[in-house]
C-alpha cells in the first residue's frame, strides 16, 4: 500500500498500469463471479429451496400435519434426536482419547493408527453397515450367542466399563507431587489392582442378585436402535478426532508439563490447560459430526431393517414416503432435515467468526492458561 | 469439578443403557413384525387395520402389527440375518425358501396354509403412455425398433426376474425355440435404457423422469400408476403373462421365541377371509378366492397366466438357468 501511495504522486498513469497488472481484466472477475454464483445458484440454491417450495405445497397447515399426524414420521424424528447424540458422545470420548494418545505419545504403530482413523472416510457406507451385519447378524460371529442369551455379557461389560472410569479417575485426581500425595496415593499399583478387583466384584454381584438383566432373552444389535447407533458413529468417528489432532500437536505439550510441574493433578490439568486450548477445534468437529450423523443413510439403511415406527431414521423415512408416492410428506420431513443443516451451518460460520482463523485455533489462550 | 466428572460417568452409563433394546414385547399388547417387498405397503396397512379391530373385538387381545419393506431378497436376507419378522409376506418362492432352508422355517410351510400359501397373486402387464402412441399390444411389439422398455434389474429385483420370465415365457409358450427365446430378450434388454434396482425405481423412472414407452411393471403398482398420472398413462393387458406368486409363511423359530404363533397364524389365516380378499382385490392385487376374483373381473381381465412351471423345472431351476451367476441375462445382457 505504501508503495503504491507513492508511485501514484508522481505519476497517476503508472499507478494505473500497476493497478492493471495487478487485476484480472473486469471481463474474466465479471464472468468468473457469474459462472460461480450460476453454478452455486442451479446446483445449491434452487435444489434447496425447491425443498422448501414442495414441502409447503399443501400450504403451512398441511405441512404440519405432514410432519405431526403420521405416527412413523414422528418416531423418525425422535429416533434421529436420539441415535445422534448418543453416536456424537461416544464420538466426543474416542476422539479424544485417539487424538490425546496421537500427538502426545509416540508408540509403535502410531501412523497406522493415524491412517485407520481416517478408515471410515474411505470405506463406503453400505460396506460398514454390512460389516455389522457380518458381526451380530443370526449368521455372524457373534449372533446366535446374541440371540440366545444376549444380556449375559452385560454384568461383564458394565462392571468392566465402571473398572476402568475407576481406574481413570485414580490417576486423574492422583496429586502430581510426590509432596502433596498421602498413603493410599503412594501405591497406584496396589490400589488399582484391589480396588478395580472391588469395583467389578461388587457391581457384578449387585448385577446378578437384583437380576437387572433378563435371562435367556436376545440381544438385538443389529435391526434395533443400538445398531442404528453403532452405525452412525462409525461412519461419522473420524469428525471429532481429525479435528483435535492438528490442533493438539500445534499446542504442544509445554503448557501441560509446566503445569505439571506446578503440581497440578491429572484433572486439573486437562480442565484448565487441556480443554480450553482445544475448545474450539472440539466444537467444530463436534458440528461437522453432527452434520454427517443427521444424514447418514448407507451404513444405517442396512442395518436397520426398515420397521416403519421403529427403526427408520429421518433419511430413511423421507425415501419410504418418497416411494409411496407422499412427495409433500417426504419433502415436509426433508426439510427439517434441511432446517437442522442449515442450523448446523450457521452455527460453523458463527464459530468462524469468533475464531477469526484457523491458526488462532491452536493459540494458547493466556488468560486462562494462566489459572 | 467432582460434578463434571460424575457426567461424564453418566454419559458413559447412558451409552450402555443406549444398549438396551427398547421392545421387551412382554407387556399386554402383542407385537408382530409383518417382513414385506416394496410395494405391498398400503395394503398391509389397510388388512393390519383391519385385523387390528377384528382380533381386539374377538379375542380381547390388543396387537401391535410392526411393516418393514425392502427389495424381497434383501428383506429374505435381513431375515436370515436376524431381522426378527413373525410373518414374512415376500415376493416370491424363492426368497421365503432361502429363510426355510436356514432352519427358520419348518419344511413343509408351504401346505400349512389354504391355496399353497397364496392369499393373492399378480401379474406382470404394460403401462404405455396416453393413447398408446407406439401401439404396444403384446410381446412381440417390444422388440419393434424405436420403443424404449423401463423394467428393474433381474438380478435385484422380483419385478425384474418375473419381467425376464414372462418375456421368456411369450416366445416358447407360443411355440418358439429355446434359440428364439434368447435372441427375443437378448433385444429386448438392448431397448432398456435403465436398469433400476427395483421396482418403486422404475416406476420412478418411468413416470416422474418420463423415460421410455413401456414400463413391464406389477399389475398392481400399474394399476397406482395410471390412476397417480391422471389420464397421462394407460394401462395394456398383454394376451399372456406370468402369475406370480408372493407366498406367505409363519416364521416358526421366531414366534416360538417371541410366544406370538397363535396371533401369527390368526393373522394370516384372516388373509383368506371375504373381507381381506375384498381389500386385496381393492389394492389390485388378485384374490386367491375364486368368487371375491370374479366379482371384481372388471378390475382383472383373463389373460393367459402362465405358471413358472411351465417354462422351467421350478423356480429355484429357472433363477438359476436364466438370472443366476452364468445364466442367460449373464450372457446376453452388457451394462452400458
Amino acid at each position: 500500500m505504501n508503495t503504491e501511495a507513492a508511485v501514484q504522486k508522481p505519476q497517476a498513469g503508472a499507478a494505473a498500469r500497476i493497478q492493471r497488472a495487478r487485476q484480472d481484466p473486469t471481463w474474466v472477475r465479471w464472468g468468473l463471479t457469474l459462472v460461480a454464483v450460476a453454478v452455486v445458484g442451479v446446483l445449491v440454491v434452487i435444489p434447496v429451496v425447491n425443498i422448501f417450495v414442495q414441502a409447503l405445497s399443501d400450504g403451512v397447515g398441511g405441512y404440519w400435519k405432514n410432519l405431526v399426524a403420521d405416527p412413523d414420521t414422528r418416531h423418525s424424528i425422535i429416533l434421529t434426536l436420539t441415535v445422534v447424540p448418543i453416536a456424537l458422545v461416544a464420538n466426543i470420548i474416542f476422539g479424544f482419547m485417539a487424538a490425546w494418545a496421537i500427538a502426545r505419545f509416540d508408540f509403535p504403530g502410531r501412523t497406522l493408527l493415524t491412517a485407520l482413523i481416517d478408515l471410515p472416510f474411505s470405506v463406503s457406507p453400505v460396506v460398514a453397515g454390512l460389516m455389522f451385519v457380518l458381526i451380530f447378524g443370526l449368521q455372524g460371529y457373534l449372533g446366535s450367542f446374541l440371540r440366545e442369551d444376549g444380556y449375559s455379557v452385560m454384568p461383564y461389560l458394565i462392571s468392566l466399563l465402571a473398572v476402568g472410569v475407576f481406574i481413570l479417575l485414580f490417576f486423574l485426581f492422583r496429586p502430581a507431587s510426590p509432596k502433596t500425595r498421602h498413603e493410599l496415593w503412594n501405591h497406584p499399583w496396589t490400589v488399582v489392582l484391589v480396588g478395580s478387583a472391588g469395583v467389578f466384584g461388587l457391581l457384578f454381584f449387585l448385577q446378578v442378585h437384583f437380576e437387572v438383566w433378563p435371562r435367556n432373552e436376545s440381544l438385538k444389535i443389529i435391526f434395533a436402535t443400538p445398531g442404528l447407533v453403532l452405525a452412525t458413529a462409525f461412519v461419522t468417528f473420524p469428525f471429532v478426532a481429525r479435528e483435535l489432532i492438528p490442533v493438539m500437536e500445534a499446542v504442544g505439550p509445554d503448557e501441560e508439563l509446566a503445569a505439571l510441574s506446578l503440581g497440578a493433578s491429572g484433572w486439573q490439568i486437562f480442565r484448565h490447560i487441556t480443554v480450553p486450548n482445544i475448545k474450539w477445534g472440539l466444537v467444530y468437529g463436534v458440528i461437522l459430526c453432527n452434520a454427517r450423523a443427521m444424514g447418514e443413510f448407507g451404513a444405517v439403511y442396512v442395518v436397520s431393517g426398515h420397521i416403519a415406527g421403529q427403526t427408520d431414521t429421518m433419511p430413511l423415512r423421507i425415501e419410504k414416503l418418497f416411494q409411496e408416492y407422499n412427495l409433500p410428506g417426504a419433502f415436509a420431513v426433508a426439510s427439517v432435515l434441511t432446517l437442522l443443516a442449515i442450523l448446523t451451518l450457521m452455527a460453523k460460520i458463527k464459530l468462524e467468526r469468533k475464531v477469526p482463523s484457523r491458526a488462532n485455533l491452536s493459540e494458547p489462550k493466556t488468560k486462562e492458561a494462566r489459572l | 469439578m467432582a460434578r463434571n466428572n460424575f457426567m461424564k460417568a453418566l454419559l458413559t452409563l447412558s451409552l450402555i443403557v443406549g444398549l438396551v433394546p427398547s421392545g421387551l414385547a412382554n407387556g399386554n399388547p402383542v407385537t408382530l413384525l409383518n417382513v414385506s417387498y416394496d410395494p405391498t405397503r398400503e395394503l398391509w396397512r389397510d388388512i393390519n387395520e383391519n385385523f387390528r379391530r377384528l382380533h381386539e373385538k374377538q379375542k380381547g387381545v390388543k396387537v401391535s402389527i410392526k411393516q418393514s419393506h425392502g427389495g424381497s431378497s434383501t428383506q429374505a436376507r435381513a431375515v436370515i440375518d436376524g431381522l426378527d419378522a413373525d410373518v414374512v409376506t415376500l415376493a416370491s418362492y424363492l426368497d421365503t425358501d432361502a429363510i426355510s432352508q436356514k432352519g427358520l422355517i419348518k419344511t413343509g410351510w408351504i401346505d400349512r396354509l389354504p391355496n399353497r400359501s397364496l392369499p393373492y397373486y399378480s401379474t406382470i402387464v404394460f403401462v404405455v403412455r396416453k393413447g398408446n402412441p407406439k401401439r404396444i399390444k403384446d410381446w412381440p411389439d417390444l422388440v419393434k425398433p424405436g420403443i424404449a422398455i423401463v423394467t428393474p434389474n433381474p438380478k435385484t429385483s422380483g419385478n425384474g426376474y418375473l419381467s425376464f420370465f414372462c418375456a421368456w415365457g411369450s416366445v416358447v409358450l407360443r411355440g418358439g425355440s429355446r434359440q428364439d427365446a434368447i435372441d427375443y430378450v437378448t433385444k429386448l434388454y438392448k431397448q432398456v435404457p435403465v436398469l433400476d434396482s427395483g421396482a418403486r425405481g422404475a416406476s420412478t423412472t418411468f413416470v416422474q423422469k418420463g423415460i421410455g414407452d413401456v414400463h413391464l411393471a406389477w399389475e398392481n403398482e400399474a394399476h397406482l400408476e395410471v390412476r397417480e398420472a391422471k389420464g397421462e398413462l394407460d394401462l395394456v393387458y398383454p394376451p399372456i403373462s406370468i402369475r406370480a406368486e408372493p407366498h406367505v409363511a409363519v416364521v416358526d423359530k421366531n414366534v416360538d421365541r417371541h410366544k406370538t404363533r397363535e396371533v401369527a397364524e390368526a393373522y394370516l389365516k384372516y388373509t383368506y377371509t371375504d373381507e381381506a380378499q375384498e381389500i386385496i382385490a381393492k389394492h389390485f392385487y388378485r384374490p386367491s378366492n375364486e368368487s371375491v376374483l370374479k366379482k371384481n373381473a372388471a378390475t382383472f381381465p383373463d389373460i393367459r397366466l402362465f405358471s413358472i412351471t411351465e417354462i422351467a423345472k421350478s423356480f429355484q431351476d429357472a433363477h438359476k438357468q436364466f438370472i443366476g451367476d452364468g445364466g442367460v441375462f449373464d450372457t446376453i445382457y452388457k451394462p452400458k
